[in-house]
């Protein structure tokens, strides 16, 4: 079996200086937004919705429902916030869109924003890549100067302003509540809900928040309608998607296809497991997601065929391990990350991953005791579906599964270092590790 | 008053327990009501719902339509609902499990240090940790550890590796205070308590956040080490260091007095008290000051026993034609009583003022026709200051002059509270009140919706002009015995002296407070503090406010119980006053037998005070 890759989102990403608004304006860019902005906001939120388009940040809320929770009939402004902090490990499908051709996104602000009453729309970029967001606010600049921003938008009367904002370079700023207080100057910490941000969200106003992904599908739905969108993908999961493949595979990259498509069809695009080698383990959609094993490779990636396994399509970030690799040590460096990422708010989360941690390092070195691996899970257990957001559910999952998966390995913790039941540089990518 | 309408019930079960509050309220509340607790440490009744500890648990199987909710709930953050089930730790071996389960967490970081902790004994963590937590800990590791303690001002000491990271501290700081200069800064576990470089923790209510950590990571730089909780004696009394009337409760450890926390008082502070009241703390029983009277002879001053100085007090009155009383603003009023009877009764003199100063001539007359005698009931109050759509402030600073006045103004702004203030420059207290600045009493509109709050300051002419507005009005003098004695009755009255005329004339004073300046002629000095005894020909030291019970009526005209800590060597005023009156009232006698029947106040060698 095999797939054929359906690129729209990826289409021009090959092109020689492709997120220049001239190229993008060449391959047809902005004729989604004039349909848009000749129909009536509710039609544009109608045909979204009709689209089946589900959020790509994790969760997989539907799009056009997600909009039409904004109460209109709310005097404060609505605002649009796309999250561009995609931190998850893994995830690495927003940033090269936002280097390739940042002006999908932004025809996809123009067009959401319109479907909502939106007079501000704001990109939060994850503090790391500097890059990212210049050339995002280049491309801004280039709509402003077009004329497709700022005032009364080629001559529609409809008003919009983007701002590119920076973070400061921390994984619970995703969150959208966190976000939301990041981007009004505080401590990116979860807010308490209610209120929802849709009702009270940025600055206590209606805020929408969809992932880039979510937003840069946005031109293609208008372009080739609904019914085009929903012609692809499973029953409930519509449309198409951006798979980051990273890892033992002989092609890592982005591979877009429609959702449903399975791992093996997945892997057969990226040239399999690098050589020699064989799958050990895999994440659907970074690590907060439970992990897979070779048994789980023809399951449909899309949202229900991975909550079916036990698992969640999340970012659809697959992360791939081969047989190199120790369990132990992946899992030790995700929960250093969770430990490092936990914003501290809530107990379970801030003092669990400080913990879970240490009962790891004590395992990835051999020195562990008798009972650590259930002590490891009981810790879970006291942290899952306790935590004040869900960042700790993710760093609970990728410990849970591993350990449902490869038990004996975790108690070889007990007698023998990791290192050594599986040398690290074998697994190494590019230092001589592959055979 | 103003009520607001009775709120709509909800009825909810919990564990079993059918009961009926207010809609809104959130499950923890609901279950208090009916004497359920719930382990809590960022919960805390006056603050902003957070739900970050995780501590309060709670298994709700039925949210009200039907359907349950997989996973325990914080009971801090949900409100109740019609037909809502609750299974609290009771009843429910899930919340009891993750409750346990957070303790366990909270505690792998937490030092266990309670044997040297000041909050050892009185500890919301380490009662919980009884109570809802396991016996043992399954955690072997490392804890975190930091360089202790940080100090956050001359008063806060910081020990950041006891903290639990409720933001108690910093929520108080910012929504009741409104200092919002503490905050958690760092993330995971490493995140603590912090202060801005260059922008101190400058607040008067900072002491409020070592009462209301719930565990021993603030701490006051005064009181740490000097006491364990379960050896102090606790005494429910009456602020002395403003009209506000906050209660509080003095601990005191055989009669030392050793720390002062607010009292619980819904009606009038809260559950929070200004640093002034909590950090100063009055002096008493077994602290050193002079307490033998003194005589002046031969131009100097010498001890006497008390009979001697009260027969020579005794004499030199008699022998004065004209006599006056200034009792001082910062008596309990039944002392500001004895003085009113001392004056009219014994002496029969019309010249009696509370006041330590006159600046305005007609004052005196506004206080007795408008304040004098007001019941609390016409009073304005606490309350209607939360609740009021205007509040003017006159010759008035509210965090100075009574500063859980400023709390309630605070509080106001959140329910809708418009502050203006006659006053000509802004201020950082008028801009935390958002206060809108006018030049006149004019300007600022006074209707039947504004309560205008006028301080001491405050020129009887405006006061008039107040009065007779539309407007609700209360007058809030600076010290805590001023109404009390103002409705003893403490003001010149039909050709009375007032305070100045009273110490630029040649006539016999009584003097209650050692702030009143020395006068003209023969002085009968009653002293609370010890302080210098010139300008006095008689000086009586008398109880503080720690050594004797009475009351306090506070700017509401609420009385406020003072409560006794330890009664010291030295006898109230009212009770000097009253030997005074005694031997005025006998016949003439010569030289200073006049005394006898006085008892010697010094007590025997060695006596217990009592603890
Ligand atoms: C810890 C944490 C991190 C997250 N990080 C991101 C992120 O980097 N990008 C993102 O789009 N969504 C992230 N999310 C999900 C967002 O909260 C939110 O659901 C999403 O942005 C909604 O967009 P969508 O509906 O278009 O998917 C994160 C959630 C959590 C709990
Ligand atoms: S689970 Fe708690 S500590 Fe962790 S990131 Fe969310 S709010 Fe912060
Ligand atoms: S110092 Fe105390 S009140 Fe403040 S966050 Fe820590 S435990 Fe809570």
């Amino acid at each position: 079996m095999s797939v054929v890759p359906t690129p729209v989102l990826t289409a021009n990403w090959g092109q020689e200086r492709s997120w220049k608004l001239k190229k993008y304006l060449a391959g047809g860019g902005f004729k989604a937004a004039k349909k848009a902005l000749g129909l009536s906001p509710e039609e544009v939120m109608g045909i979204v919705k009709d689209s089946g388009l589900r959020g790509r940040g994790g969760a997989g809320f539907p799009t056009g429902v997600k909009w039409s929770f904004v109460p209109q009939d709310n005097p404060n402004p609505k605002y649009l916030v796309v999250n561009a902090d995609e931190s998850e490990p893994g995830t690495c499908k927003d940033m090269p869109l936002l280097l390739a051709s940042p002006h999908t996104l932004l025809e996809g602000i123009v067009i959401s924003s319109y479907a909502i009453h939106c007079h501000t729309a704001f990109v939060y970029v994850r503090g790391e890549v500097a890059h990212v967001a210049r050339r995002l606010q280049g491309a801004v600049a280039e709509l402003y100067e077009a004329g497709w921003l700022g005032k009364d938008i080629q001559g529609s009367g409809f008003d919009l302003d983007i701002i590119v904002h920076s973070g400061a370079g921390a994984y619970i700023c995703g969150e959208e509540t966190a976000l939301l207080d990041s981007l009004e100057g505080r401590r990116g910490q979860p807010r308490l809900r209610p209120p929802f941000p849709a009702v009270a969200g940025l600055y206590a106003s209606p805020t929408v928040i969809n992932n880039v992904e979510s937003i840069a599908t946005v031109p293609s739905i208008l372009r080739n309608g609904a019914e085009w969108f929903q012609s692809m993908g499973t029953e409930k999961s519509k449309g198409f998607t951006i798979y980051s493949l990273s890892g033992h595979v002989a092609n890592p990259g982005q591979y877009e296809a429609p959702l449903g498509t399975t791992f093996a069809e997945l892997l057969e695009l990226a040239g399999g497991i690098r050589a020699g080698h064989e799958l050990k383990f895999f994440t659907p959609g970074g690590s907060s997601t439970p992990i897979l094993t070779p048994a789980d490779v023809d399951l449909p990636l899309d949202y229900e065929g991975m909550v079916g396994a036990g698992t969640m399509l999340g970012t659809k970030a697959l992360q791939v391990f081969d047989e190199t690799t120790s369990i132990v040590r992946t899992t030790l460096r995700w929960s250093e990350f969770y430990k490092h990422e936990s914003c501290g708010k809530c107990t379970p989360c801030r003092e669990g991953t400080w913990w879970l941690v240490q009962l790891l390092k004590k395992l990835e070195a051999g020195q562990g005791q008798e009972g650590d691996v259930d002590k490891l899970l009981a810790v879970c257990d006291d942290i899952n579906g306790l935590s004040f957001c869900a960042l700790a559910g993710g760093a609970v999952a990728c410990v849970t599964s591993a350990v449902k998966h490869f038990r004996p390995e975790f108690e070889l913790g007990y007698t023998t270092p990791a290192w050594e039941a599986y040398p690290y540089e074998r697994s190494a990518l590019f230092a001589g590790g592959a055979k | 008053m103003s009520e607001t309408a009775p709120a709509e019930l909800v009825t909810l079960t919990i564990d079993g327990i059918e009961v009926s509050v207010p809609k809104g309220t959130t499950v923890i509340r609901a279950a208090e009501s009916i004497g359920i607790a719930i382990p809590r440490f960022c919960d805390h009744p006056l603050l902003a719902p957070r739900g970050s500890c995780r501590m309060c648990l709670v298994e709700i199987p039925d949210a009200g339509n039907g359907r349950g909710f997989p996973a325990p709930q914080t009971s801090c953050t949900m409100a109740v609902a019609p037909g809502m089930v609750v299974q609290t730790q009771l009843t429910s071996p899930k919340a009891k499990a993750a409750q346990e389960g957070i303790m366990e967490l909270l505690l792998i970081n937490h030092p266990l240090d309670c044997p040297i902790c000041d909050k050892g004994g009185e500890c919301p963590l380490q009662n919980q940790a009884m109570s809802a937590g396991r016996a043992e800990s399954r955690f072997d590791g490392v804890k975190r550890r930091y360089e202790k303690p940080v100090k956050i001002t001359d008063r806060l000491l910081l020990d950041r590796e006891r903290c639990v990271l409720c933001a108690r501290c910093t929520r108080f700081a910012e929504e009741i205070a409104g200092d919002p200069f503490i905050s958690l800064a760092e993330r995971g576990a490493y995140q603590q308590v912090g202060s801005y470089p260059g922008e101190p923790f400058d607040s008067v209510f900072s002491g409020n956040v070592v009462q209301i950590c719930p565990v021993g990571a603030f701490t006051a730089a005064d009181y740490r080490f000097n006491a364990r909780p379960f050896d102090l004696v606790s005494v429910d009394t009456t602020c002395e260091q403003c009209a506000a009337g906050c209660s509080l409760r003095a601990d005191h450890r055989h009669g030392s007095l050793r720390r002062r926390l607010a009292g619980v008082n819904p009606e009038v502070n809260e559950e929070w008290n200004c640093d002034r009241g909590r950090f100063h703390l009055p002096l008493g029983a077994t602290d050193d000051r002079p307490l033998t009277p003194l005589l002046k002879d031969g131009g100097a001053m010498r001890e006497a026993s008390w009979p001697e100085a009260l027969a020579a007090a005794a004499a030199g009155l008699r022998k004065a034609l004209k006599t006056g009383v200034l009792p001082g603003p910062r008596q309990t009023a039944e002392n500001a009583a004895a003085f009113a009877a001392f004056a009219r009764d014994t002496l029969g003199t019309p010249s009696i003022d509370y006041r330590v100063r006159v600046k305005d001539e007609n004052q005196a007359a506004f206080l007795l026709e408008q304040v004098k005698g007001k019941a609390l009931a016409e009073s304005v109050q606490y309350r209607d200051l939360e609740n009021a759509a205007k509040v003017v402030l006159v010759d008035f600073d509210p965090e100075a002059d009574a500063p859980i006045v400023f709390l309630r103004l605070f509080k106001g702004l959140r329910k809708g509270l418009k502050v203006v203030a006659v006053a000509a420059e802004p201020s950082r207290t008028l801009a935390k009140l958002k206060a809108e600045l006018v030049e006149t009493l004019e300007d600022a509109a006074l209707d039947e919706n504004t309560i205008v709050l006028a301080g001491e300051r405050c020129a009887s002419e405006t006061l008039r002009q107040i009065a007779t507005s539309p407007a609700r009005w209360a007058w809030i003098p600076n010290d805590v015995g001023a109404i009390g004695a103002i409705d003893a009755g403490c003001l010149p009255g039909e050709g009375g002296l007032d305070v100045e005329r009273m110490l630029n004339a040649s006539m016999a004073l009584v003097v209650g407070d050692d702030a009143v300046e020395a006068g003209m002629g023969f002085t009968v000095r009653l002293s609370d503090l010890g302080d210098d005894a010139a300008g006095a020909d008689v000086w009586l030291p008398v109880a503080t406010v720690t050594e004797q019970s009475g009351t306090f009526l506070n700017w509401e005209h609420r009385r406020g119980s003072v409560g006794l800590i330890a009664k010291g060597r030295v006898p109230a005023a009212a009770e000097v006053l009253a030997h005074l009156a005694g031997l005025l009232a006998a016949p003439e006698t010569a030289g200073s037998e006049a005394g006898e029947g006085i008892p010697d106040f010094e007590p025997a060698e060695g006596e217990e005070v009592s603890a």
